[in-house]
């Protein structure tokens, strides 16, 4: 029942928060109602049992890369869309028809596949840190130290491609 | 009785709007929280299945999810950076140089 | 008795060593022309043994004609086409007469051609020659018989273009292939026709002649070829000779032929080539037997080109066209005889011809070897200072005119018999026919050979390897009516008519004594009579406007209108729809998905998801 509730409450308030992203003027809008539905999907997160998930969620992603998008939309001083220079309405109206069809598709693809499936409510312990651990440094240790390459190149190439550009250029 | 279905249709809705927002936000940087949202309704997916299917090897995956987004976020933005001091402009209309 | 593997030998080696002379001289002579010469008169004098000593059994009684041997060419489903060699009496003497007058012909060539740059190049085209001509004789079906035939047809053309930097020899080699191939494309349906008649099944049919022969009266009877449809077979058949052998009206390719080398002039356009067609209408006479309609076509058109061809060799003044001329003539008279019936009367002469006929050639050969010079108003008293060319030359004309007892004389003597029994009109036709013979024959020798030098004139005689031939030509042009030809082909000579020889000795006596008169004796000066009957002068000269008429059809009705019509077929249909237009209409496919590209990542993504949503509902989850 409680859980009921739960789910209601934090499924509608991530819609809501996502529409907001995705119809806001403001890019900084945009970004805290983000901000707002990835604190909803922790909250669904904790509901299905995932702590570390969630907390990681959090932590990483609403602490550090939408603090990233942050400043950079500050830093480029992004203000208001200008309404000037508005795209053609078809192409939005297009945009907008179209992934509402693929979305009633999807809906309806996913509602009748799992039909019958429960979600037990008693949380198990199988989001904790030691069983995450677990599977993180047996079965899937070769992508955890491939990921650590990523992250290097990732950084080597964002120094690379977003640093300033000195007067011999 | 909350389902997995219910979870499943929560993502969905959430990925079409990621993916409406992809096809109608004018500003790259937009664009890419779009992306961003996209990428949050496929973790609840993987959560969702892994509480289901009793295998937490699902929420090892998010973990990646999380951490690969992060990287992309980082490149991208830096192009976007790129694209802002180099063209100017940061509306994706404006931008169509890889063509004939 | 000779049989199985000697006789097979004999035979094959007949057919194919000129070609194997022709091949090699390609391969290995063209740079060295003694090797050339040697191969070509080779590749001739190997295959006249095999005749000769395939006569020799025949005529001990050693050997059983016909000997047919052949091979599986060409074989389809529905469809076996054999190359073979039969030989029987007629095949044997025309190959003996092909490789027989042909080597000599070879031999004198060696002399006559001397000079010449494509020395090399003439012989593999002679040998070439050979070898097609020795197809046609010796084929057992029309469809190798046709072979040879496009072959000589070929051979001819590059042969009379031999000295092809000459635009008039040029065009005479285009003109003779022309022609032949209007008259081969009646043979060829006529052909097609015989094999579709050849049997109510298909698999039976056949074009073998023996075959064909030994169905014909149970086709006849059966209705599956019906009197009528023979009739057309046999006529479009007899195109093909209007052709070859250089029929009215088809007979405008022989005169022009007469731009090639003279030994070719002997060989293909007297004694062998177009004596083809008479030939070929030997040979399946059992065919035009069954139907006299033809048979009466045949015999007119021959009388007629004998008649009207002695008319032009009566005006004119280039000494190797007289001989043409005299050749279409001559033509005719074979091909009146086969159409009366008389179908070994015709290949009688047709042998004498061949003697007669390349010696006078060959001798106008030396006169042009010696003097460089072909009209005969520019010569004058070869009599004494060529003197062997002048005697073979005057056996040769003696001959052609039919002064008794020689080879001339006989056959054609024969013909004018059948002419008196079957058909009056051409018995007359033939008779003055044989006046203008003497006539224009009468009026070269004394023009030329007679009187006096003119003052740059200074002939020499030729060379022996040139003269060897000539007196072995002349010898048998003598003795040819006492070989017993007729009697080798099976009909012994009738027996003699007096009446028929009193009137052509007749006239042959008044056209020699009239030209002797005119042109010798400078009786009435030649120019009074031509400006007395200047329309028939003209007439003649333009050789009855003939090669007007052609030229006017292929230049207004042939070029203008169907070339024409052709040409803009291709330049808009072809040209314009087909090629550019498939052209424009793939530049403006091109142009409309371009636009696709528009380089914007959004409405890639958008089309993207199109597509997806496409793609389930095909998967059917929607």
């Amino acid at each position: 029942m409680a859980e009921a509730i739960f789910f209601y409450l934090f499924a509608g308030l991530a819609l809501i928060a996502a529409l907001l992203v995705v119809t806001s003027r403001q890019p900084v809008y945009s970004v805290l109602s983000l901000l707002v539905a990835m604190f909803c999907l922790a909250s669904l997160f904790v509901l299905l049992g995932a702590y570390v998930v969630a907390a990681l969620q959090i932590l990483l992603y609403a602490g550090a890369v939408l603090v990233l998008f942050l400043f950079v939309i500050m830093l480029l001083n992004l203000d208001r869309e200008t309404l000037a220079r508005t795209r053609s309405f078809t192409l939005r109206g297009a945009g907008t028809l179209v992934a509402l069809v693929l979305g009633m598709g999807l809906v309806r693809i996913v509602a009748h596949a799992m039909a019958g499936r429960s979600v037990p409510p008693v949380p198990e312990q199988t989001g904790t840190v030691e069983r995450l651990a677990q599977l993180l440094f047996t079965k899937y240790l070769l992508p955890f130290e491939l990921t650590s390459f990523l992250i290097l190149a990732a950084i080597i190439g964002a120094i690379t491609l977003a640093r300033s550009t000195g007067p011999d250029e | 009785m909350i389902t997995l279905t219910h979870y499943l249709v929560l993502s969905a809705l959430l990925f079409t709007i990621g993916l409406a927002g992809i096809m109608t936000r004018r500003n790259v940087i937009l664009i890419l929280l779009c992306i961003e949202l996209m990428f949050n309704a496929a973790n609840l997916a993987f959560i969702a299945f892994a509480k289901s299917l009793g295998d937490p090897s699902g929420q090892v995956i998010v973990f990646f999810v999380i951490t690969v987004a992060a990287a992309e976020v980082t490149v991208g933005l830096a192009i976007a950076i790129l694209m802002a001091r180099r063209l100017s402009t940061l509306n994706a209309d404006e931008v169509s140089l890889l063509k004939w | 008795m000779v049989t199985g593997f000697p006789a097979s030998l004999a035979a094959w080696t007949l057919l194919l060593s000129p070609l194997a002379a022709a091949v090699a001289i390609g391969l290995w002579g063209l740079s060295r022309r003694r090797l050339a010469a040697a191969c070509a008169i080779g590749g001739l004098l190997v295959p006249f043994a095999c005749a000769c000593w395939l006569l020799l059994h025949t005529l001990r009684g050693s050997l059983h004609l016909p000997l047919e041997v052949q091979v599986s060419w060409l074989l389809l489903p529905d469809l076996a086409i054999p190359f073979g060699v039969l030989i029987d009496p007629l095949s044997l003497l025309m190959s003996l007469i092909v490789t027989g007058v042909g080597s000599m012909i070879f031999i004198y060539s060696t002399g006559y051609m001397a000079d010449d740059a494509g020395y090399s190049r003439y012989f593999t085209m002679l040998s070439l020659f050979a070898f097609s001509m020795l197809t046609i004789v010796l084929a057992n079906n029309w469809l190798e018989l046709f072979m040879g035939w496009e072959l000589v047809g070929f051979c001819s053309y590059a042969l009379i273009g031999h000295w092809f930097e000459k635009p008039a020899a040029a065009e005479a080699g285009k003109k003779a292939f022309m022609v032949n191939r209007v008259a081969d494309f009646g043979f060829m349906l006529g052909i097609l026709a015989l094999w579709a008649h050849s049997s109510p099944l298909a698999t039976e049919r056949t074009l073998n002649y023996q075959l064909l022969q030994t169905r014909l009266p149970s086709l006849l009877q059966s209705g599956w070829l019906s009197h009528e449809t023979l009739v057309f077979i046999g006529l479009l058949i007899f195109c093909g000779v209007l052709g070859k052998s250089a029929q009215m009206p088809l007979h405008v390719w022989l005169p022009d032929a007469m731009e090639g080398p003279t030994p070719v002039s002997a060989l293909i356009h007297a004694a062998t080539m177009v004596a083809a067609g008479v030939y070929m209408l030997c040979r399946n006479f059992w065919l035009f037997h069954e139907v006299p309609a033809v048979l009466d076509t045949i015999a007119w058109v021959g009388g007629a080109t004998a008649f009207f061809s002695a008319w032009l060799a009566v005006v004119e003044p280039d000494l190797k066209r007289i001989l043409a001329y005299s050749t279409l003539s001559q033509l005719g008279y074979m091909v009146m005889a086969v159409g009366l019936g008389g179908h070994i009367a015709g290949m009688y002469h047709l042998t004498t011809h061949a003697f007669f006929k390349a010696l006078l050639f060959l001798a106008a050969g030396s006169v042009i070897h010696g003097t460089h010079r072909q009209n005969i108003w520019e010569l004058g008293g070869l009599r004494r200072s060529m003197p062997w060319t002048s005697a073979t030359f005057l056996i040769g004309a003696l001959a052609l005119c039919g002064f008794p007892m020689l080879s001339g004389f006989f056959s054609k003597d024969e013909i004018l018999v059948l002419a008196h029994e079957h058909n009056v009109v051409l018995y007359w036709i033939g008779s003055v026919t044989a006046g203008l013979t003497a006539f224009y024959t009468t009026r070269a020798w004394c023009v030329a050979f007679l009187g006096k030098a003119p003052e740059h004139l200074h002939p020499h005689e030729s060379p022996p390897v040139m003269l060897i031939p000539l007196i072995l030509l002349g010898a048998f042009s003598i003795v040819g009516g006492y070989l017993g030809i007729p009697a080798f082909l099976g009909e012994p000579a009738p027996e003699f008519h007096w009446d028929v020889a009193r009137t052509s000795l007749a006239a042959i006596a008044t056209g020699a004594g009239l030209a002797w008169l005119i042109y010798h004796r400078k009786v009435i000066a030649a120019e009074v009579i031509a400006r007395r009957f200047a329309w028939l002068y003209q007439l003649l000269a333009r050789r009855y406007f003939f090669d007007d008429a052609y030229t006017w059809y292929v230049e207004q009705v042939q070029q203008r209108l169907i070339a024409g019509a052709c040409a803009l077929f291709e330049r808009v249909i072809i040209i314009g729809f087909a090629v550019n237009g498939t052209a424009w209409l793939i530049q403006l496919a091109g142009r409309a998905i371009r636009r696709v590209q528009t380089g914007r990542v959004q409405g890639y993504v958008l089309g993207f998801c199109c597509g997806i949503i496409a793609l389930l509902y095909l998967a059917g989850r929607f």
